[in-house]
């Protein structure tokens, strides 16, 4: 009896050898990009795609836009997608990025609780802020140096309030989905990417109050990471990915990408 | 199910590799080392003790944190490429495995010793070639010493997802999936994971203790 | 078994200390190949202490044991104890144990196993479980055990103690079987009566210091010190 123990720990360290190896043989880029993204379930549908039109594996490592542009810093990704415009521009700046392409765009939402006791439902972003602030009504934020938390900080500034403060804002420090989960538990404001709402299946009392303003817009840019300061980086791997992104085919597939429905990223590469 | 292209059982079968290689790897060496600081009789035992039992409370984000600096590009191990593959969840696991075998296994190996030892040195067997002897003599409980090694490794979530960056098909575990799901809002996906895991742990735990009831028959 | 090369088996101005407290003082002793030895004394007088040190499982504070004059401590001697002391498998492997770890393998290490074995009486036990084993028989196992090194000297510590009279005599019947085998004898007991009828030679300790070394005849027939009277009246026969 200990003896098929043994046999079956062996067979199990020996799998996970060959796993290893196997995974290591086929082509394959590191694409640092943000937990919004992965859990709006894009890459889910877009990937299997461009792996059968190129061979290539994509890896995915689903983390805030701060940390994935860290990432990239380290070299440890080839691409990195995420959507935070004066971080990109920055990146590329600083020569970790080769060049950004704006890829496409969705769009942030306000919600709430349904009740909306400070009348936020129905104005533009800003107002709504205000009043929200004025009514020290529980507000949630990231606080994790993600594409979100930054758009949201730049929201609160143009309202008036550059460090919102108080024991109404409360900053989780993670994902799009755990504050959503922390929002709908206390029945609180939070500023969500449509695609993470449009999945998320925990939303207590929680609506939709503000859309379509156009200071919601979200765009998304892609870089490939210096192989000048990283020359381990996968370039043309890579580079391939960024192409077929951009190329119709790729603009098409994120465009046709939907939940319930409703599309959730407008492609909008336009050829520069 | 959105987003599952790998399939449920493709990640219960990858946790169960990296998991059991983990566990193997800390056993090949924790046990051993338990059994030689057991029997040993050096300067320096006692410190050691201390530490080892210490070791058993470090947080395990911050063994993820280390083993990702350890073999992210800009770190020493870099050039290997192994970060966010299966092997790096497997060093992660394997270092917080170790710790905890060690550690108990030192004790009941201390405690055979105890009872062994007169008559194992009366017989002329050198203190390291009793190491292997009481090794096996203290098999069963050494057992729950392991399934316990196991568990720490399966349950891994923070420093698993460090190393690993969960990603799809490639280092997603039933613990990172779950944490996904459950950030994702899918709590019925993600109880269902975790009742797959539990019922793993549960399963294993019946077999060892099956094995220790057969062998309390037959040895009393 | 050669004896020539490691008898007197002697202790010269041994002393032991052990936690803080005298164990042996000053313990002069010589003991010659083929010899049955006894060791009496009231508890607590050192008889299990001089046996380990004699065994070398303990090393003197003081003084040394010298094997035909040489410190080098021989392979060629076991030790039982008063609680037999087996792992945790079969009857049959502790005893192979014992021999593969001393260096015999293969179809020696099978013949002398099974011989021992059969010699003690256990020979239908040989795959059976060690710790399920009755005391007598775990007893018996240890002796065929120590038996199978072939041992030019036997320690035993109190080996009948926990044992009924049926299975003692079984043990003393086994002990006198491996003398007559060649091997030199040195116990300790608690049974006067087994100790006249095993012993040629007493060794009385009190205190920690040997008080007479004499033959077992001369012991019993005279009274020598007080101790000794106190002592031998105290014991139950």
């Amino acid at each position: 009896m200990k003896h098929s123990v043994v046999f079956c720990v062996l067979v199990a360290v020996l799998l996970a050898t060959f796993d290893a190896a196997a995974q290591a043989a086929k082509p394959s880029i590191v694409v640092a990009s943000t937990t919004s993204t992965e859990q709006s379930g894009l890459f889910a549908q877009l990937l299997p795609a461009f792996t059968r039109a190129s061979g290539i594996e994509v890896r995915v490592v689903a983390v805030g836009t701060g940390q994935a542009l860290d990432l990239a810093r380290r070299g440890d990704a080839d691409v990195v997608l995420v959507h935070d415009l004066a971080a990109e521009e920055k990146f590329v700046a600083d020569g970790f990025g080769v060049k950004r392409y704006p890829v496409m765009y969705n769009d942030f939402v306000l919600v709430g609780p349904k009740a909306d006791p400070p009348g936020a439902r129905g104005l533009g972003i800003i107002p709504a802020l205000a009043k929200i602030e004025a009514a020290k009504a529980p507000f949630v934020s990231r606080g994790d140096k993600s594409g979100t938390h930054a758009a949201e900080r730049r929201l609160w500034t143009e309202a008036g309030f550059a460090a919102p403060k108080g024991d109404w804002y409360r900053e989780t420090g993670s994902g799009m989905g755990p504050t959503l989960n922390v929002a709908s538990g206390m029945n609180a404001y939070t500023l969500s990417d449509r695609g993470t709402w449009l999945s998320f299946r925990n939303r207590g009392e929680l609506v939709v109050l503000v859309e379509g303003d156009e200071r919601l817009i979200n765009p998304y840019g892609v870089m490939l990471v210096n192989p000048a300061k990283h020359p381990h980086v996968k370039a043309a791997a890579g580079q391939a990915f960024i192409d077929w992104l951009i190329s119709p085919q790729g603009q098409a597939a994120i465009g046709a990408y939907t939940i319930d429905g409703e599309p959730l990223f407008v492609p909008n590469y336009r050829g520069e | 199910m959105g987003g599952w292209p790998q399939g449920l059982w493709g990640i219960v079968a990858l946790s169960l590799e990296v998991s059991l290689a983990a566990t193997f790897l800390a056993c090949a060496i924790g046990l051993p080392l338990a059994g030689l600081i057991a029997v040993g009789d050096f300067s320096g035992r006692r410190t050691l003790i201390v530490v080892l039992n210490s070791l058993l409370g470090v947080p395990s984000v911050v063994v993820g944190l280390c083993v990702y600096l350890l073999l992210s590009r800009a770190g020493p191990l870099g050039p290997l490429g192994i970060l966010f593959s299966a092997s790096a969840i497997v060093i992660a696991q394997t270092l917080l495995c170790l710790p905890l075998v060690t550690a108990l296994a030192r004790e009941f190996l201390e405690e055979s010793w105890g009872v062994l030892r007169e008559q194992l040195t009366s017989l002329g067997v050198s203190r390291a070639r009793a190491v292997p002897t009481l090794l096996w003599d203290t098999r069963f409980a050494l057992l729950t010493v392991v399934l316990a090694g196991f568990g720490r490794a399966v349950s891994e979530v923070g420093a698993v997802m460090i190393v690993g960056g969960n990603i799809d098909g490639v280092t997603r575990v039933m613990t990172t999936a779950i944490a996904l799901e459950t950030s994702k809002g899918d709590l019925p996906l993600a109880l269902w994971l975790g009742a797959i895991l539990l019922s793993i742990v549960l399963a294993l735990n019946a077999g060892a203790y099956g094995i220790r009831e057969w062998s309390r028959r037959r040895n009393g | 078994m050669a004896s020539a090369a490691i008898f007197p088996l002697e202790a010269r101005g041994v002393s032991v200390s052990l936690g803080g407290h005298a164990a042996l003082c000053d313990v002069d002793l010589a003991i010659d190949a083929r010899r049955r030895v006894v060791v009496l004394g009231a508890n607590g007088a050192g008889k299990s202490v001089l046996l380990r040190t004699l065994h070398g499982l303990i090393q003197p504070s003081a003084g040394s044991i010298l094997w035909a004059g040489s410190t080098e401590r021989p392979r060629a001697q076991a030790m039982v104890f008063q609680r037999p002391v087996m792992l945790r498998r079969s009857a049959l492997a502790n005893v192979r144990y014992a021999l593969a770890v001393n260096g015999i393998s293969g179809a020696e290490l099978e013949c002398r196993a099974r011989e021992v074995l059969a010699r003690v009486g256990l020979a239908k036990l040989a795959d059976r479980q060690a710790l399920v084993l009755s005391g007598g028989e775990q007893q018996r196992l240890a002796l065929a055990r120590a038996w199978a090194l072939e041992p030019a000297v036997l320690f035993l510590d109190e080996p009948t103690a926990s044992l009924d009279p049926a299975a003692a005599a079984e043990v003393e019947r086994v002990i006198l079987e491996i003398h007559e085998a060649g091997a030199a004898i040195v116990m300790t007991t608690h049974n006067l009566g087994q100790a006249k009828r095993i012993a040629d030679q007493i060794v009385f300790l009190h205190a920690g210091r040997v008080r007479e070394q004499t033959s077992a005849a001369d012991f019993f027939a005279k009274t020598s010190s007080p101790e000794k009277s106190r002592f031998l009246e105290a014991e139950l026969p």
